[in-house]
């Protein structure tokens, strides 16, 4: 097992993190008006509970969890809510969000203690609290976390995966809370591990953060059973099916969960909101988003409310540079580019990067010569040259079928080392998104 | 800034990089030493043979190819790799149209860059060598002045070429196979023979395309596998019976097969797209020179070993899928 300690394949882009590596998380003033979409996570969107004229305290719920796979939307500011509409959504849609004028000179106190302490909770108390707290995995596709921690029964879980790669460059999120904040990330491991009745924790740390390992180390809990690996800097590293690989030597089947292999993994970031949740009582209503790159005079890391405005962020960090080209929600392998600077930061943003016209890739691209990197690149090993002919050429059945289509999870090492400069992830997005229409049609 | 400037593209926003012109174009970059190690064994003709193939090549891609094709480079690259497995003595006009079929036929016909089965500058050369076996075959002797041309190089279109017999040679393969002399190795290595452009500067080639090895510009793997097998097989044929087959330095370092592996053979186009797969395409193409040089009735079988095999790609592809992550089959069970 340790001579195993990363996955074959993958690619090694840049990783850019010094811009911010060693910045300190600073909290940015509050906005005059924050921005909740009630859609902020995987599953249902949450139930609006306000009107417009509505006073809310900071920490009130403002959105009801809809169904189990969804998950409330608190305030993250005193304020006057002023409208409940559609609003720029940082996936690049509208989505309704509950606009809130941020009160002046509040002292935006919380209310006190609104989630109970956890000591006094059975694992299915601590469950239901998580989910009151509006928690869903912060790594960037805002999975909610009360589900995880509830599997199925008779699934038998053994280990639970922390997941500190932060794989995706530029970005230090993870990093920033491993390194600050270690005793959160042990308490929420602590609370975690109770809920899923396991004895054993393992944290998998990229080598490029000795500080954040060290930081965890250096707090570690005597009690438990949880054990930091250091692992290989490749991206996509931080993968789950990547990680588990990393970790354990257990490979995910195809189409099955990390549960189906007896693991449950969640983001560092995440684990350590799970710890200061239940060290505040205050539910997820703000979280560290680095905002970077080069695009961007003052690159920091930021403690920011949920609902920030793209605008707002870059004004607390000097706004942007005379080259910004492209603003980018995320990681640059993965991450969403903003076309409109009202977006707001929701609790899946971990970052938002500003390229350069330097930094950004060049627009043209060349036909395949089918020289194979991509085949050489996919941690999944699927074919993404054939994949990329098959989508142009609409066969999106085939790709199902034959190609393993839904094995691939957009990751982009296919695209990063392609020398024509194809534009395979959306080719395969846009397949994904025409299977999936034609499955509900059907 | 204003947000009108805001970029907006699909994920990834990294990329790598090398880009498909810039490989392209280190392909050609690479084969300059080759063009000069051939201008120096054979004189001016080697240019210009060399030029009157390019030529062909880049007048068809730019009159009938996409737009903007020709700054790709892949055109380029096919017109030198022709003229490098011409005869140095060949009518320009000759080289000329194997160029322009060689684009015309061996790549836009398809669909241009990226679509044709076949390696273009060998459907080129089989072209010329159906339609002009004679001239394909006349070698010059290795013994005339550095200034003088190999041959009726300036032969106008539809004559016959005058070719004095006193100023042929004959090829270390063709020595071998139909006189059953052979040529001492390093001679041979060092390209003081008779022969193509490219057929007789071996270590010239064998370093240019390591370079591109190193860049991973090409994929190792298939000339590795070329190399190893005949060298293997043909040293199998010579340990059982060394009068009648040829060392295996002898059989590497002869004919095309050098530029073949490292240039032809590796094209990715028309080369396997799983590293399995090259291995297997290589092995295959050794096999295939081997079995040509030995038991066929030519004396070279580079050019027909990977026209071959290049036809077997697609099914080689479908037969070495890689294992899909979390999968205990390949993807077809195949």
């Amino acid at each position: 097992m340790l001579e195993r300690m990363t996955f074959r394949h993958g690619v090694h882009p840049p990783e850019l993190k010094e811009l911010t590596a060693n910045v300190h998380i600073r909290r940015m003033p509050f906005p005059q008006e924050v921005v909740l979409p009630l859609r902020q996570h995987a599953g249902k969107p949450a139930t609006c509970l306000v009107r417009p004229g509505d006073h809310v305290e900071r920490g009130d719920k403002i959105g009801a969890a809809d169904g189990w796979v969804s998950s409330p939307v608190h305030a993250s500011a005193t304020g006057r809510v002023t409208e409940v509409g559609l609003w720029p959504h940082p996936d690049g849609t509208y989505a309704t969000a509950v606009r809130i004028a941020v009160e002046p000179y509040s002292a935006q106190a919380p209310r006190p203690r609104m989630i109970p302490r956890w000591e006094d909770l059975s694992p299915d108390g601590i469950v239901q609290a998580v989910r009151n707290a509006g928690v869903v995995g912060l790594g960037g596709a805002a999975f909610p976390t009360h589900v995880k921690l509830s599997p199925p029964k008779e699934q038998k879980i053994d280990v639970l995966v922390i997941n500190g790669c932060e794989c995706e460059p530029y970005l230090t999120t993870d990093h920033r809370s491993m390194a600050e904040y270690p005793e959160r990330v042990h308490l929420g491991i602590r609370i975690m591990m109770r809920c899923l009745g396991v004895d054993r924790a393992l944290i998998g740390v990229e080598q490029n953060k000795p500080d954040a390992i060290e930081a965890l180390q250096a707090t570690l809990p005597s009690d438990l059973d949880v054990r930091i690996c250091p692992l290989t800097v490749k991206y996509p590293q931080g993968a789950e099916k990547m990680l588990i690989t990393a970790l354990l030597g257990r490979d995910v089947p195809t189409g099955k969960l990390p549960l189906h292999v007896g693991v449950v993994v969640q983001n560092a970031a995440s684990v350590a909101t799970i710890g200061e949740v239940f060290e505040t009582g205050l539910p997820l209503i703000e979280r560290i988003v680095t905002v970077t790159g080069h695009g961007v005079r003052r690159p920091s890391n930021l403690l920011v409310p949920v609902g920030t405005k793209i605008r707002d962020l870059l004004d607390a960090c000097d706004g942007l540079a005379d080259d910004a080209r492209e603003i980018v929600f995320g990681g640059p392998m993965m991450g969403v580019p903003q076309a409109n600077l009202d977006a707001p930061v929701i609790k899946g943003t971990t970052g938002v990067v500003v390229l350069t016209s330097a930094d950004c890739k060049p627009t043209e691209s060349w036909p395949c010569i089918r020289c194979g990197h991509c085949l050489d690149a996919c941690p999944v090993f699927l074919n993404p040259q054939r994949l990329g002919s098959l989508a142009r050429a609409e066969r999106y059945e085939e790709m199902l079928m034959e190609e393993h289509l839904a094995d691939c999870m957009l990751c982009g090492c296919c695209s990063y080392v392609c020398p024509s400069n194809i534009p395979l992830p959306q080719l395969f997005a846009l397949a994904k998104a025409a299977v999936r229409k034609q499955r509900t049609a059907a | 800034m204003t947000t009108q400037q805001l970029l907006i593209t699909a994920s990834p926003h990294l990329a790598s990089k090398d880009s498909t012109p810039k490989i392209m174009w280190s392909v050609a970059v690479s084969l300059v030493p080759v063009v000069v190690a051939a201008t120096y064994f054979f004189g001016p003709s080697a240019l210009l043979v060399t030029a009157a193939a390019t030529a062909g090549a880049l007048l068809v891609e730019k009159a009938f190819g996409p737009r903007r094709s020709l700054w790709d480079g892949s055109g380029a690259i096919t017109g030198v790799l022709l003229g490098l497995t011409l005869p140095p003595g060949l009518p320009l006009w000759m080289a000329f149209v194997g160029g322009a079929f060689a684009i015309g036929f061996g790549k836009l016909i398809f669909g241009g860059l990226g679509q044709n089965v076949f390696n273009p500058a060998l459907l080129g050369r089989a072209f010329l060598q159906a339609a002009f076996p004679v001239a394909m075959t006349t070698w010059p002797a290795t013994n005339v002045g550095w200034g003088a041309l190999r041959g009726d190089n300036l032969a106008l279109p539809l004559m016959s070429a005058s070719v004095p017999d006193a100023i042929t040679g004959a090829t270390p393969l063709g020595l071998m196979k139909f006189e059953g002399t052979g040529t001492a190795t390093w001679p041979l290595m060092l390209g003081q023979t008779s022969g193509s452009l490219g057929e007789t500067a071996g270590l010239v080639i064998l370093v240019c395309g390591a370079y591109l090895a190193v860049r991973n510009y090409l994929n190792w793997r298939i000339p590795a596998s070329i190399l190893a097998t005949v060298a293997l097989l043909a040293g199998a044929l010579h340990v059982i019976d060394p009068a009648q087959y040829a060392a295996p330095l002898f059989m590497v370092f002869s004919g095309g097969l050098v530029l073949g592996a490292m240039y032809m053979a590796t094209d990715p186009v028309t080369s396997p797209i799983t590293n399995v797969g090259c291995w297997v395409f290589g092995i295959g193409i050794g096999v295939l020179v081997v079995v040509i040089r030995v038991w066929g009735g030519l004396a070279e079988g580079v050019m027909y070993a990977i026209l071959l095999m290049n036809a077997l790609v697609p099914f080689i592809n479908r037969a070495t899928r890689p294992r899909v992550f979390g999968t205990s089959h390949s993807a077809t069970g195949l």
